[in-house]
């Protein structure tokens, strides 16, 4: 049975989205919808090339042309602008448009900004450019060869990050181990790919020394300042306004270079300027692509199938620059030994730099591949024992009793229950139904596979993430809260302000529901907005799977504080102490006297509180608001030594996925029969955007599994700069998707909320993988790389030895 | 750009009948959201992939990034704003909503566009029938399911008794109303 909270009036409620009715009438405002008077369009002229220097540029035929009233190379944009934000310690320097060297094709080496885009783009077909090609270096291992062209010079070496992260006793326990379970695994290059792309509209005040920039860039109230940092300018002097945001995965956290593109030009025309990405700009320069990780996995176990240790070895194409440092690689240390009772575990990381676009992160941030890399080593276990795959996870899986778990790398998962999970989904899946059907369908010639992953997703990111791996960062150890302000009004109306923007999850979902919990009203008459960094309380923004927990959390805060002024002056005017009283349906009550004029409306004491200060308690100020910042509920630092991490990534969700496909061994093509997800993301607070998130998560799984990779030529050339060559899955490729939902509160949250936005990504590559995998066995194929395209899965049986009868 | 190159375009978008002067090489699409200021239909990709930018012309659906303006010469063009009536949304809005067939609801506006269509052409789709008639549109959030559902509970609504009347003005604004495939 699923188990849903019933505790709650509101949380865990199914409820439309208040966010949807100005969403399907076109009504939102988009970065791109921005217009201002007298706004100029910028365009970008980007590299062919993918490494070579340029020795000279002319732009004087592009800036005579009409309509025309800037064109700036690398050079010309130095007066404006600094380099793009880069949290790495290493020294490797990012600039918005290029200056004297390119390191990707797709980088920016022009801008122009003129009466409309297309003049801007006319502008730069007359930029003329003398290249001097290099060498390209576009494979991770052949980029670590010390005579490999270095893509920055004053680097010695491409790799630039090495090192080994271990944790307990790796060398005992493999040494007492029975065997060692060894694969070669390869995780493609992908691309978030939102439907929106990034840009940003910038608008530059010469008089007053300030700008203001309309992006959908995330992380406002964040990092926003660093940016302004690469527009030369004091923070205060820029003010980001929230927008909604058609999508980000990850892809927009933080847009340096969009908006110093919008924001250099603007300060060279002393006009407003938009700068828009389209889509070959967004495939080949977003810096949004994911990792390209070529491991070498070990998993240690015994001959009863119990695993003791993990060790993983990768060499990561991070491409040219490095934005976000390794936090790809980090990230998967919160939960590298999955759902498991495996007592040490070593990663070792070479982050390689390459002539390609830059990895940031994307969707699962690096746990997506930690996942598919262990539950692949996992079933290749159960291959090599002889096992039942399901029996070999349940074996092993960390006992509801032993929460909180703290594992080899220091990362505590809060709570769960794994076999729980498991169950549920093993009384949905009907495996005995699926086991005979492949069998009597192999007798027809047609191949049915299927595959079960039980794997983690871990929620509420705390940013020691971004500094751990670096043993003395300049900044610290930084901290990721979030805030909003709670304020009732004169006649009841419930305002609440947030300080990160919509980027499609569903902040004013949860913050009505938690709202109309606090203080006994209806969801409805909860009004939300957004508030730019000029007006910005302490907030992190969307990503690492955070926004429920965090909203959740600030706005409880903030409605206490509220609730707390309310039962002050209701307590003055009712002449009765606070502790006796309480908020029941939009009312404050004496508690045992149901007499409606012994209780006041939220109305009632609204209006005291903005308009009747002399009927207020002595000393209380006027007015009825209330902001909290809800700091992240459980972290810790990390050891000096980093043998331990501390907690950065606690609040620990878990799914187990079931995938059921036929494989089509003639084409190669992949049809799934049936999908299952069994999520526990503790309580649920809206069942139905839950859903969706998983659903897409999962479709997005699915892509790269089986369609989405992002390829370069030999040359360096980007090969996948259109939705003709990127694939993204569409309606006939993705199942109806069965959920069941199990609830494990986590103790350290409110209402023991856990994140879910990244689940289905995270957990159904290695389900889908190992169904694939399933119905190739009897040609004896073994998957070690995705995407696991049509011709590779004809060549893979071509190769492969005939059919077993 | 001189003003002789420019070509004067009569084109009725959601019922009102509109005059505008456009480069031959101007977009539909940029005449709409930037001319007649109707942002509601969003630009994914500019490839013709992903359908977004997904209008009525004359009643059929079109990518709007791959047509000229002056193309919708002459044309009766329906958009994403032109769906909900008198403050009422369109019952597909209505069932998108009720199922949140959306997330951040970039690409909805081309799916509701194309949902239009297949309704006004086969008011009882099967569910393969809705899959393949949105095969041409792309969402990056949802993975397909809730709008399938959507689409399903529009037609199971009655959301045919409107087809065709999507564009159709009562209002006193000056319209041209030309006459859709499907009215």
């Amino acid at each position: 049975m699923d188990t849903v909270s019933r505790e709650y009036r509101w949380i865990g409620k199914d409820l439309k989205r208040p966010e949807d009715p100005a969403l399907i009438t076109g009504k939102v405002n988009y970065t791109n919808d921005v217009s201002l008077p007298g706004m100029l369009h910028a365009a970008v002229l980007r590299s062919p090339h993918a490494h070579a220097r340029i020795r000279s540029i002319d732009a004087t035929a592009a800036r005579e042309l009409p309509g025309v009233y800037a064109v700036l190379t690398g050079e010309d944009a130095l007066e404006f602008i600094d380099p793009v934000p880069c949290f790495a310690a290493e020294a490797v320097e990012e600039r918005a448009i290029a200056v004297g060297k390119v390191r990707y094709a797709g980088e920016a080496v022009a801008v122009a900004a003129a009466d409309s885009r297309y003049i801007a783009e006319d502008a730069l077909d007359l930029v003329e450019i003398e290249w001097e090609p290099l060498e390209p270096v576009v494979d991770a291992e052949a980029a670590m060869d010390p005579d490999a062209p270095l893509v920055h010079e004053n680097l010695d070496s491409n790799v630039v990050y090495d090192q080994t992260f271990a944790f307990g006793d790796v060398e005992g326990d493999f040494a007492r181990s029975d065997r060692v379970i060894r694969r070669r695994l390869r995780w493609p290059r992908a691309t978030a790919a939102p439907m929106e792309t990034s840009g940003a509209v910038c608008r530059y005040d010469e008089a007053s020394g300030r700008m203001d920039v309309w992006s959908n860039t995330n992380f406002l109230n964040f990092v926003a300042w660093t940016i302004a940092g690469t527009l030369k300018m004091p923070p205060h002097k820029v003010n980001f306004h929230p927008m909604h945001t058609g999508g980000s995965f990850g892809s927009k956290h933080v847009l340096g270079k969009q908006i110093a593109i919008a924001g250099a030009l603007s300060k060279a025309t002393g006009r407003s300027v938009k700068f828009m990405e389209d889509r070959a700009d967004n495939l080949t320069a977003n810096d949004s692509q994911g990792p390209e990780r070529l491991y070498d996995a070990e998993l240690a176990v015994t001959d009863e199938g119990e695993f003791l240790s993990v060790r993983l070895d990768a060499v990561d194409d991070y491409g040219a620059y490095f934005m976000f440092a390794i936090t790809g690689n980090t990230n998967l240390m919160a939960q590298i030994t999955g759902p498991y009772t495996i007592g040490s575990c070593e990663t070792g990381i070479k982050a390689v730099l390459t002539n390609k676009n830059q990895q940031t992160v994307f969707r699962g941030a690096g746990s997506d591949v930690g996942n598919w890399v262990l539950e692949r080593l996992v079933d290749a276990a159960a291959d090599e024992l002889g096992m039942d795959g399901v029996e070999l996870r349940r074996r092993n899986f960390i006992q509801p009793d032993e929460f909180p778990y703290k594992i080899p790398t220091g990362n505590v998962y809060d709570s769960g229950d794994y076999p729980a999970v498991l169950d549920l989904a093993l009384e949905h899946a009907d495996l005995d139904h699926w086991r005979r059907e492949q069998e009597r369908l192999r007798a027809e010639g047609r191949y049915i596979g299927i595959g079960l992953a039980t794997a983690q997703q871990r929620s509420t990111f705390s940013s020691t993430e971004f500094w751990f791996h670096n043993p003395a960062p300049a900044t610290g150890l930084t901290t990721s809260p979030e805030s909003v302000r709670l304020a009732i009004g004169p006649t009841g109306g419930i305002n609440v302000t947030t300080f990160s923007p919509f980027w499609g999850n569903s902040p004013e979902t949860v913050i009505s529901q938690v709202v109309a919990e606090e203080l006994g009203v209806d969801p409805s008459e909860v009004s939300v907005d957004y508030d730019s960094t000029a007006h910005g309380l302490p907030s992190a923004g969307p990503g690492g799977s955070r926004m429920t927990v965090m909203l959740s959390g600030a706005v409880r805060g903030a409605a206490t504080k509220v609730k707390k002024k309310m039962f002050d002056i209701a307590a003055h005017l009712l002449e009765a102490s606070p502790d006796d009283l309480e908020l029941r349906d939009g009312r404050v009550w004496v508690k045992g006297v149901p007499m409606e004029d012994r209780s006041l409306s939220i109305a009632d004491i609204g209006m005291k509180a903005y308009w009747h200060k002399l009927d207020l308690p002595e000393n209380m100020e006027s007015g009825l608001e209330g902001s909290f910042t809800y700091d992240h509920p459980y972290t810790s630092m990390p050891s000096d030594d980093r043998k331990d991490l501390g907690a950065f990534y606690p609040i620990m969700g878990h799914a187990c996925h079931v995938s059921i496909v036929e494989v089509d061994v003639e084409t190669g093509r992949v049809t799934f029969l049936k999908y299952l997800a069994v999520h526990d993301v503790g309580t649920v607070v809206n069942p139905r955007s839950l859903q969706g998130q998983i659903r897409g998560g999962i479709a997005q799984g699915i892509g790269i599994t089986l369609y989405e990779e992002v390829r370069y030529g030999p040359d360096g050339g980007n090969m996948t700069a259109s939705f003709d060559e990127y694939l993204l899955p569409g309606a006939p490729d993705v199942p109806n998707i069965e959920i069941h939902h199990h609830e494990t509160p986590s103790p350290f949250t409110e209402y023991g909320v856990k994140g879910g936005g990244e689940g289905g990504r995270m957990v159904s590559p290695p389900a889908i993988t190992r169904a694939v995998e399933d119905a190739l066995a009897p040609f004896g194929v073994t998957i070690g790389e995705m995407p696991i395209t049509p011709d590779k899965v004809t060549s893979w049986i071509r190769e492969a030895r005939e059919p077993v009868e | 750009m001189i003003q002789e190159d420019f070509l004067t375009v009569r084109v009725t978008v959601n019922g009102v009948a509109h005059r505008i002067g456009v480069e031959p090489r101007r977009l539909l699409s940029d005449a709409l959201r930037e001319d007649l200021g109707l942002t509601g239909t969003n630009l994914g990709c500019e490839q013709g992939v992903c359908g977004s930018c997904t209008v009525l012309v004359d009643g059929k659906s079109v990518r709007s990034c791959l047509m000229f303006a002056v193309q919708a010469d002459g044309a009766e063009v329906t958009t994403v704003e032109g769906l909900a009536r008198d403050g009422e949304l369109h019952p597909l809005q209505a069932a998108f909503w009720e199922k949140q067939a959306l997330q951040c609801g970039f690409c909805t506006p081309g799916f509701l566009i194309t949902a239009v269509e297949l309704l006004r052409r086969n008011p009882d789709p099967s569910e393969a029938e809705i899959r393949d008639a949105i095969a041409g549109n792309t969402c990056r959030c949802t993975g397909y399911e809730h709008i399938v559902d959507a689409v399903k509970m529009a037609a199971e609504g009655g959301v045919g008794e409107r087809i065709g009347t999507e564009t159709a003005s009562d209002t006193d604004i000056e319209s041209e109303v030309i006459a859709g495939e499907g009215s």
